[in-house]
């Protein structure tokens, strides 16, 4: 019986029992990234078995989520940095855009949005998920990122923009109807506000 | 508010609004690809072997 080797408060606040309730947002967050489901269950693996074997350095009193996803995010980009070298930025890269023009009562059809969230380079997908999706603080995308608060804003914006430009957003093409090009191009510009 | 930098028009909010909507069902669409058995079965190995290995006291 070797459950009763372990100790009692230990299997209580074992932080290893809430992964498994963790995994469908990491795993969400993997399909963020890569756009690819092979490829994201392929990190969220590596993720579960490194966050094992390093819960230690888990702080119960934080966000496991966040944790996780900073493993996560950290594997994903140290396995790019090897492939970068040849497929330079693909941020510039895809540079097509859409045929498909926003729908006449100005909604953005979600197919054009997909079509364009997939063109984004990973760092900008990453960004607007964290911030615009899975609910995360600027402080938290920014911890988890490595980067200051600043840059998470400023990132943030420039994906917005990438995604704007996409769906010609940026051409004067209307989102809304009634608003004119002008107006649009200001509206891009400024994009700040909070995360 | 908080919208005190560079005017934070309703143009512009609802922009952002309508894209942070699309943001959220592009990770609700993540969300909802059915998961594979292969994490489970992970955790239960992962569980196992540290049940069954040398296991002095945990730390």
């Amino acid at each position: 019986m070797s459950r009763a080797a372990v100790p009692v408060e230990a299997v209580q606040d074992d932080p290893r029992d809430r992964l498994a309730g963790a995994i469908p947002r990491l795993r969400a967050f993997a399909i963020s990234l890569t756009r690819d489901v092979t490829k994201a269950d392929d990190l969220v693996q590596e993720t579960i078995l490194k966050a094992w074997s390093n819960i230690d350095k888990f702080d119960p009193a934080t966000n496991l989520d966040a944790w996780l996803f900073t493993i996560l995010r950290n594997a994903f980009y140290s396995a790019l940095r090897k492939t970068r070298r040849e497929v330079q930025d693909s941020d510039g890269a895809f540079a097509a855009t859409l045929s498909e023009r926003p729908a006449h009562d100005g909604r953005l059809a979600f197919g054009d949005f997909q079509r364009a969230f997939d063109q984004l380079s990973p760092e900008h997908r990453e960004v607007l998920i964290l911030v615009g999706a899975s609910g995360f603080s600027c402080e938290e995308a920014a911890e988890m990122m490595g980067v200051a608060v600043g840059t998470v804003k400023s990132r943030a914006n420039r994906a917005r923009r990438r995604l704007a430009d996409l769906l010609h957003l940026a051409e004067g093409e209307d989102m809304f109807s009634g608003t004119d090009g002008a107006t649009q191009a200001v509206v891009l510009r400024g994009a700040t506000a909070a995360c | 508010m908080s919208s005190d930098r560079d005017e934070e028009t309703p143009r512009r909010q609802a922009m952002r609004a309508q894209i942070d909507e699309n943001l959220k069902r592009v990770y609700a669409a993540a969300l909802n690809e059915e998961l594979p058995d292969r994490f489970r079965d992970l955790l239960a190995q992962l569980k196992a072997a540290e049940g069954g290995a040398g296991k002095g006291d945990a730390s």
